[in-house]
C-alpha cells in the first residue's frame, strides 16, 4: 500500500527512510509536537517549499532544463489567490477560483516560453526565463493599482481558517482555524507531492530522464523532445503556481519580495542542489534543511559574530546577513563534489 | 591526359530581397531611429532620447561583448558575468571617492585623470577576478551547460555577498566629476555631457575591438576558434590560453561597463550587476551568441527602444525589451548574426 502510494520509488537507504519518516511525522504532528506560532509557521513554509522545490526538480533534476522563472509561476499562483480574494470577498470559492486560474495562467505562460525557447536550444531557456521573470517582477511592482505594487496585497481568507475560529482543545492544544489552515496546506502539499512522484516514475518520467541523459538519442529513438520538455515545463509551472496559492492562503499577504524576487529563485536552486537533483526525496531534505537554516542558523551566526567581535574581518564574514554567502559556497562545492546531493550520498553509502 | 573539365563560373544574380535580408540587421537601427522620430514628434526630445538611448546601448554592449565571445569560443555560459559589473563599479567608485579633490575640481584634466584611474583600477581588479573565476569556478565544468549555469550562479551569489562584506550592505551614492555634470544644448535639445562621453567611449571601443578581431593575428585565432575550435587546436594553437585571455578581457570590460553604468546612475548597489545581466542576456541572444557585431546592434536596439518607449509609455519600458527579443527570435531563431553553428 505504502509502496504503491510512493509509486514504487522507495528511498533505498535506511538512513534516508528514517529521515523521511521523521520529517513526515514532524510535519503531520507539527501543531501538537512543537509549541508556538513560529514553529507552526516554519512547518507550513517547509510543506510549501517541499512542493515548490519538488516541482522545480521535475524540471532541473529530471529533465535537465534550467529555468529562472520558477518564482514567477509561484508568484502567479499567489497573486491569483490574492486577487480573487480581494475582488470576490472572503470565501472558499475565491480561493478555488484563484488557485485554478493561477495554475492555468502559469501553464499558458510556460507553454509560450517553452515553445519559444526550447525549440532552438535548451540553453536559451535559462536566459529567456531570467529575462521574462524579471520583466514580470517589474510589471507587478509598476501596476500598483491592480497588484498593490511594492506594498503587495493583504486580504481576508475564510474565517474558518483563521485563529479567530476556536474549536476546543485537542490533546491539550487549542485547536484553532490556524491549525486547520495548516492541515489544509499539509494535505494539499502531500497529495501534490505524491502526484509528482507518480509523474516522475511513470513512462513519461522515464522519457524525461532519457532526454536529460542524451536528448539527441531520445529524439532518434522517436520521442519528440520539444514536446516532452514543454510538457515538463508546463507541469512544473502548474505545480509551482499551486504551491504559490498555498503560500498565499497561509500568509494572507502577497508582495513582490515574498513571492517574486530573484532571491527566492536562488533559494530554490540551493534547496534542489543540496538535497539532491533528480530525486523527489532530495527536494524534501533540501527544503527542510534550508528552511530550518534560514529560520535558526541566523541566530547561530549572530552569536558567532558576537563571539568573534574582537577579531578583524571574521565578524563581518559570519554576520547573520551574510548567511547567503555561506550557502553560495556550499552550493558551488556541492555542485562539484556531491552532484547527487545528500540523497545521492546516502544511497551510495548503502551500495558500497 | 584528358582536357580540363569545362569551367563556367556562374554569377548568380543576387536579388534585392536577398541582399536586403542580409543587410537587415544593420538597417534595423536607422529604421528604429526614424520610427522613433515620427512616434515622438518633437525633434528636440527625439534627439535627447536618441543620445541617451545610444549611451545606454553602448554601455550594455561593453558589458555584453565579453559574455558573447566567451560563449562563442568555449561554449561556456557565464551567469556570474554580472558580478564583475558590480565589482567594477564598486572598485571604480571607491577610487573616485578617494580622489575626491580631483573629481571636485573644475579642471577637465584632473577630472578625466580621476576617471581614468578609476577605470584602470576597476579593469585590473575585475580582470584578475575573472582569471580566478575561470580557474576556480568555470574550468572544472567545461562541456556541461547545466553545471556551468549552476556553478556560475553560485559564484555570482558569493561575489555579491563579498561586496556586502567589503563595502557594507548599503548602496553608495556618487557624484559625477564636475566637468561631466550638466548638459550641452544643441538645436534646442539638451544632451547630458556624460552620455555623449559614454557614446564616444563605446563607439571607440567597438571600433578597436573590431579592428583587433579583423586585423590582428590574435583576432584571427579568436574568430577561427569561434567558428571551428578543434581545427584551430589541430593547427597547433593553444585555444585554452586564448580562451583564458578572452575571459579576462571580457571580465575587465564588464568592470569598465560597471564603472560607466555606476556614474550614469549615480548610485551603485551590489545587485546592479545581477539586474544588468537581464539586459546583457537579451542583447547576447538577439545578437546571436558569439557575435560581437550582433551584440553591438542588439545593445543599441535595446537602448534606443527602451528610451523611446519610456518616453511614450513609461510602464512598458522593460517589457519592450522582451517584445523586441520575441520579435527578433521569431524572425531569426538563432539571433540576428548567428556565429556559433548548432552546438
Amino acid at each position: 500500500m505504502i509502496v504503491r502510494l510512493i509509486s514504487g520509488d522507495t528511498p533505498r537507504s535506511p538512513i534516508l527512510t528514517a529521515l523521511l519518516v521523521l520529517i513526515l511525522t514532524c510535519l503531520a504532528g507539527a501543531p501538537f509536537i512543537f509549541e508556538g506560532v513560529r514553529a507552526l509557521d516554519t512547518a507550513a513554509r517547509i510543506c510549501i517549499f517541499i512542493l515548490l522545490v519538488a516541482s522545480y526538480d521535475l524540471l532541473l533534476g529530471y529533465t535537465g532544463i534550467v529555468s529562472f522563472a520558477h518564482t514567477m509561476f509561484f508568484g502567479i499562483g499567489a497573486y491569483g489567490v490574492a486577487l480573487a480574494s480581494t475582488h470576490m470577498g472572503r470565501g472558499f470559492d475565491a480561493l478555488l477560483v484563484g488557485s485554478v486560474s493561477g495554475a492555468l495562467a502559469a501553464i499558458v505562460l510556460a507553454l509560450l516560453i517553452g515553445l519559444f525557447s526550447l525549440r532552438v536550444r535548451a540553453i536559451f531557456f535559462a536566459m529567456i526565463t531570467l529575462a521574462v521573470a524579471s520583466a514580470v517582477a517589474v510589471l507587478v511592482s509598476q501596476f500598483s493599482n491592480i497588484t498593490g505594487g511594492e506594498d503587495g496585497l493583504t486580504y481576508k481568507i475564510p474565517r474558518v481558517l483563521t485563529s479567530a475560529n476556536r474549536m476546543g482543545e485537542v490533546m491539550g492544544v487549542k485547536f484553532t482555524g490556524k491549525i486547520l489552515n495548516y492541515y489544509l496546506i499539509f494535505v494539499c502539499s502531500l497529495v501534490l507531492f505524491l502526484t509528482l512522484l507518480r509523474i516522475v516514475n511513470s513512462p513519461f518520467g522515464r522519457v524525461l530522464q532519457a532526454i536529460r541523459e542524451n536528448d539527441f538519442r531520445a529524439e532518434a529513438i522517436g520521442y519528440r523532445v520539444v514536446w516532452y520538455r514543454t510538457a515538463a515545463t508546463c507541469l512544473s509551472a502548474a505545480t509551482a503556481a499551486l504551491a504559490g496559492s498555498l503560500f498565499a492562503i497561509w500568509l494572507r499577504y502577497v508582495g513582490p519580495d515574498t513571492t517574486l524576487s530573484f532571491e527566492i529563485m536562488l533559494d530554490i536552486l540551493l534547496m534542489v542542489v543540496i538535497g539532491g537533483m533528480g530525486t523527489m526525496y532530495g527536494a524534501v531534505l533540501g527544503a527542510v534543511l534550508f528552511v530550518l537554516a534560514q529560520t535558526y542558523l541566523q541566530n547561530l551566526m549572530g552569536a558567532a559574530s558576537h563571539a568573534t567581535e574582537a577579531l578583524p574581518l571574521i565578524p563581518e564574514l559570519v554576520d547573520p546577513d551574510r548567511w547567503l554567502m555561506w550557502l553560495g559556497i556550499l552550493f558551488v562545492l556541492s555542485v562539484y563534489f556531491f552532484p547527487t546531493g545528500i540523497v545521492g550520498r546516502l544511497r551510495r553509502q548503502r551500495a558500497t | 591526359m584528358s582536357a580540363a573539365p569545362d569551367h563556367r563560373p556562374t554569377f548568380a544574380d543576387v536579388s534585392l530581397a536577398e541582399r536586403l535580408d542580409k543587410a537587415m540587421p544593420f538597417l534595423l537601427i536607422p529604421i528604429l531611429v526614424v520610427l522613433g522620430f515620427f512616434a515622438i514628434g518633437a525633434p528636440s526630445s527625439w534627439l535627447t532620447l536618441t543620445v541617451s538611448g545610444l549611451a545606454m546601448g553602448m554601455m550594455i554592449f561593453i558589458m555584453a561583448s565579453g559574455l558573447t565571445l566567451v560563449f562563442g569560443l568555449m561554449d561556456v555560459i557565464n551567469f556570474g558575468h554580472g558580478a564583475f559589473v558590480s565589482v567594477g563599479a564598486f572598485v571604480g567608485v571607491s577610487v573616485l571617492i578617494a580622489f575626491g579633490d580631483w573629481t571636485g575640481a573644475t579642471s577637465l584634466l584632473l577630472n578625466m585623470s580621476a576617471v581614468f584611474l578609476a577605470v584602470v583600477a576597476a579593469m585590473t581588479v575585475t580582470g584578475a577576478l575573472g582569471w580566478v573565476f575561470e580557474r576556480v569556478i568555470v574550468k572544472p565544468v567545461y562541456g556541461a551547460h547545466l553545471k556551468q549555469i549552476l556553478v556560475t550562479v553560485g559564484g555570482l551569489i558569493v561575489i555579491e555577498q563579498l561586496i556586502h562584506v567589503i563595502w557594507g550592505p548599503d548602496e553608495i551614492f556618487i557624484n559625477r566629476p564636475e566637468m561631466l555634470k550638466g548638459a550641452i544644448t544643441f538645436a534646442g535639445a539638451a544632451m547630458e555631457k556624460y552620455r555623449l562621453l559614454a557614446v564616444g567611449v563605446g563607439a571607440v571601443l567597438f571600433i578597436v575591438m573590431r579592428m583587433i578581431l579583423r586585423r590582428t593575428k590574435i583576432g584571427l585565432i579568436v574568430r577561427a576558434g569561434v567558428e571551428n575550435g578543434p581545427m584551430v587546436e589541430a593547427l597547433g594553437y593553444r585555444l585554452r590560453m586564448v580562451f583564458v585571455g578572452v575571459f579576462i578581457a571580457g571580465s575587465a570590460l564588464a568592470g569598465l561597463g560597471g564603472v560607466m553604468w555606476g556614474l550614469y546612475q549615480e548610485v551603485i548597489t551590489a545587485g546592479m550587476g545581477e539586474r544588468m545581466m537581464v539586459l546583457v542576456f537579451i542583447v547576447a541572444i538577439i545578437g546571436g551568441l558569439g557575435s560581437v557585431e550582433g551584440a553591438f546592434i542588439g545593445a543599441l536596439l535595446v537602448g534606443l527602444l527602451q528610451n523611446y518607449v519610456a518616453f511614450l509609455e513609461p510602464k512598458l519600458a522593460l517589457v519592450s525589451n522582451i517584445a523586441l527579443m520575441t520579435a527578433i527570435l521569431m524572425w531569426r531563431p538563432q539571433g540576428m548574426l548567428p556565429v556559433v553553428k548548432a552546438k
